[in-house]
């Protein structure tokens, strides 16, 4: 008997880091701006989502939403009240989306061209651990945290605030009665996350609504 | 909890390279599955080892142990022109000046690194 060691330095996942490089460049060529929302489950990711499609389709915009959750269709159903197209994906006990979802999504979604769109945003399954590890070839990764959960809340999950690109604080309007030390917020995201824009919102009272739907248009153009 | 698929997929990733292996290697039985997971990688590693007797029972895995090296975050530090290794992951400032930092030189891996066989001599 021998014994001897393979090298093999290959990725874990590395067949969802190459679809998600598909995805990428199909978004691109498209000319279509795609988001990936995360949050802890009851953050106010679909409130949040369904203002900001109503304000884009008031605005001429054409955008469209994938929604992950682990059954039901309630989000779905709600987010086209905005008027806009959107697509429920079930991942029937997944606690993530994955590229391979998107990419099987895009291709059985008849009433939505990716060239037809200016922007589609992917509502991830409400999970502040496992999504940070699935690529979904989105350009922009937004995490939402609500004044509800407790301002330490990205000290606590690290891995995905750092591999944010913007964060959305939601439920502003009762930041108040919950105590919510604002400053200590900022401050652990940015902890995290140095240089980190972050939105100060409210899906209820529009708060921070406008500033967010300019930094999309911006995005959009390429400005940031 | 994502540990399941993660495991799922290094046994798969392992039973695809045992197939690549040269003739005088066929049967070869795994002793050890190295892997290298940066502080950023969002798996918990006593999760993943737990796991891994599930996945791995019925394949060529079977009985192999998981060999977990944990990599430390390492920003670059604009000022200081270094590369600099991170404590924690709750602080993202270079240690030597507190400059703050985005720029990820090491920690979000999550790769198989190596593995180690065992084969019979008599079929060299």
């Amino acid at each position: 008997m021998t014994t001897r060691i393979v090298e093999l330095r290959r990725g874990i996942l590395k067949k969802n880091d190459e679809l998600a490089a598909g995805l990428r460049a199909r978004y691109a060529a498209a000319g279509v701006l795609v988001l990936n929302l995360v949050s802890s489950p009851g953050t106010g990711k679909t409130a949040f989502l369904e203002q900001t499609l109503r304000g884009l389709r008031a605005a001429g915009a054409r955008a469209a939403a994938l929604v992950g959750d682990l059954e039901t269709d309630n989000d779905a159903r709600r987010l086209a009240s905005a008027g806009v197209p959107v697509r429920q994906i079930n991942t029937h006990g997944i606690c993530h989306l994955d590229a391979e979802m998107i990419g099987k999504h895009l291709a059985d979604w008849q009433d939505v061209a990716l060239d037809q769109l200016e922007y589609l945003f992917i509502e991830n399954v409400g999970n502040l651990v496992c999504p940070s590890s699935y690529d979904l070839g989105e350009r922009i990764r937004i995490v939402l945290l609500s004044v509800t959960e407790g301002e330490d809340k990205p000290l606590k999950y690290p891995t995905l605030f750092n591999s944010a690109d913007a964060a959305v604080i939601t439920k502003m309007d009762i930041a108040e009665p919950c105590g919510f030390d604002r400053e200590a917020a900022l401050a652990n995201i940015k902890e995290i996350r140095p240089g980190i824009r972050i939105f100060e919102t409210s899906a209820k009272s529009g708060a921070g609504m406008e500033e967010w739907l300019a930094y999309l248009a911006e995005a959009r153009a390429g400005r940031s | 909890m994502h540990e399941l698929s993660i495991v799922a997929s290094i046994v798969d990733s392992v039973t695809e390279t045992l197939t690549t292996l040269p003739d005088s290697s066929r049967g070869a039985r795994v002793l050890e599955v190295r892997l290298n997971v940066g502080a950023l990688a969002s798996v918990v590693p006593d999760s993943l080892e737990f796991c891994y007797g599930l996945a791995s029972e019925g394949t060529p895995l079977e009985g192999s142990k998981l060999v977990i090296h944990l990599l430390p975050v390492v920003v670059h530090c604009g000022p200081c022109g270094l590369d600099a290794e991170l404590e924690g992951v709750q602080s993202f400032r270079c240690p030597r000046c507190g400059e703050p930092s985005i720029d990820l030189r090491q920690g979000r891996e999550l790769e198989i690194d190596s593995i180690e066989i065992e084969e019979d001599e008599e079929k060299k």
